[in-house]
């Protein structure tokens, strides 16, 4: 680590990195931004916005969990915890035929309420506001290790199963046809998105987080014709926002989480407004 | 019209037993003891009023939906059983308009374990442009999958599902979308398929004249086999009269 921290005070001659916490901030972002990225890509195409927005609010009941059971460390219960729930939400949902929203609803509201009543026991909530607006300034270099565990993996997915869970949906009795076990890749998908969401939650916040993976793909979207496009443009817009809005926010003092979705939120309407010129 | 029997030589050297299907979704019984048989080379059609249970049947086939009942795929000619790979062309995609998919990206997903996001591969765009050659698309397989007409859709489909050639080959016909010549150029190319290769064509269909023209054999289906035989047994069943006029 402290090899990495030498190598960015040489890269970057700028001041704001002689702190320790923005050269942790600044490679959590760097390592980040692609995992937000890539998983936002299929979230987007798969119209599973809402599933990735109920991830952070279960996070709180993760978290909740944990504390019960005694777990000293916050991001194992968390994952452990993500895991469970999205195979539980994933297994309700093919087994009932009202929409995946309601479903999505039933699950997050007692995931949610649930959160909150354990950990405001004793009337102590105050303790983890943190966790619903973030602090990316706070971020571990513990932290930052899970991080580049779920990056590698991520690029693993991405090799070795992007074009089954593209085939799934798009069609799965299409996919079924060809041999695919769609559902099993439909539940990794989901069970990866739920671990980067519930490792990310501390320092990006519940209400923050769905925006880091939604917006980037969805102002790629506007702009790309095909697959490798979409790719190259969320990667590059989640990594030049999420700097840019870093620096930002260490120069004018505004939090970093809001920043980043304001700069991203700019991009879409950018891009929204280029993709209605070339239409016309 | 000359309607051809479904048993007639050199075709039929296979036979796909369909039989005793029952699926229930709870109380509601969707398909009760449905037994069907398909031989090679031959096309199937299958009619039946809305919420029949048609496509529940391809799906029971297709091994998607829970059944009872079983689904074989015998060889006649050595008198054995054999696995049957199954081709499927769906009624839809789950896509809108702007999706960044194009044709490439589409049909690379199925048939490929190369990541589409990655730099196209040389080789696997010549072995899918070759593919659509064979129904007159190549020049689509960079267009966005949302942007083709129902007709391009439904070749592409159809050249994903012949893929490699499969024993059986199962056909949702889209109910809109598609123009009426649209309609009978894909008959024609699927006539044309079944002349070439030993292979079953099970097909829902909407187009009870083009049905009449290209079928082999004609199955009305409402939750259970109401009638079938060739399309003129069938349309002068009296239960045909009922659902259809």
């Amino acid at each position: 680590m402290n090899y990495i921290y030498e190598l960015l005070n040489i890269l970057i001659p700028f001041s704001f990195i002689s702190y320790a916490f923005m050269k942790n901030a600044l490679l959590a972002i760097i390592i980040s931004a692609p995992i937000f990225a890539l998983l936002g890509t299929m979230i987007v195409n798969k119209k599973m916005a809402f599933f990735s927005d109920a991830m952070g609010h279960s996070a709180l009941c993760g978290i909740a969990v944990g504390v019960l059971f005694g777990f000293t460390n916050h991001s194992l219960s968390m994952i452990i915890f993500a895991i469970l729930f999205s195979v539980l939400l994933n297994f309700v949902k093919d087994r009932t035929s009202y929409g995946a929203d309601t479903i999505i609803s039933v699950f997050t509201s007692i995931a949610l309420a649930l959160g909150l009543t354990l950990l405001s026991f004793g009337g102590s909530f105050n303790k983890y506001n943190s966790y619903l607006v973030g602090d990316i300034l706070s971020i571990t270099s513990h932290e930052i290790t899970y991080l580049f565990i779920c990056l590698i993996l991520v690029i693993l997915l991405w090799i070795f199963a992007y074009n089954k869970i593209n085939a799934e949906s798009i069609n799965s009795s299409l996919s079924k046809s060809k041999g695919i076990n769609g559902k099993l890749y439909d539940y990794i998908f989901s069970a990866f998105i739920s671990v980067v969401i519930m490792l990310s939650i501390r320092w990006i916040g519940v209400l923050l987080i769905n925006s880091l993976v939604i917006l980037p793909a969805a102002a790629a979207r506007n702009i790309s014709t095909n697959t490798r496009q979409y790719h190259i443009w969320t990667v590059l817009f989640s990594m030049v926002m999420g700097i840019s809005g870093l620096i930002t926010s260490y120069y004018i003092h505004v939090p970093t989480g809001p920043m980043i979705v304001l700069l991203l939120g700019g991009t879409f309407f950018i891009t929204f407004i280029i993709h209605s010129f070339a239409q016309s | 019209m000359k309607m051809e029997n479904v048993d007639r030589e050199p075709c039929g050297m296979h036979c796909i037993k369909i039989s005793d299907i029952n699926v229930r979704f709870g109380k509601n019984v969707i398909l009760e003891n449905v037994d069907i048989h398909i031989h090679s080379g031959s096309l199937t059609a299958l009619i039946g009023p809305n919420g029949a249970g048609k496509s529940t049947l391809l799906k029971s086939i297709l091994g998607e939906v829970n059944h009872t009942g079983k689904v074989s795929f015998r060889n006649l000619k050595e008198n054995k059983e054999e696995k049957m790979t199954i081709g499927y062309v769906p009624q839809s995609l789950n896509i809108e308009r702007d999706i960044p998919v194009t044709v490439y990206d589409l049909f690379a997903s199925y048939i490929s374990n190369y990541p589409v996001w990655f730099k196209k591969s040389k080789k696997l765009y010549q072995k899918i442009r070759e593919q659509l050659k064979i129904f007159s698309i190549e020049d689509c397989i960079d267009k966005q999958v949302g942007k083709l007409s129902g007709g391009e859709l439904q070749r592409v489909l159809l050249s994903i599902a012949i893929i490699p050639m499969p024993n059986l080959l199962i056909l949702d016909e889209p109910v809109s979308g598609i123009d009426h010549n649209g309609v009978r150029d894909f008959y024609k190319i699927v006539d044309q398929l079944k002349h070439k290769n030993d292979i079953a064509i099970l097909l829902v269909s909407h187009d009870l004249n083009l049905v009449k023209k290209y079928a082999d054999k004609v199955i009305l289906l409402d939750h259970k086999v109401i009638c079938e035989g060739t399309s003129e047994t069938v349309y002068n069943n009296p239960r045909f009269h009922e659902i259809f006029d």
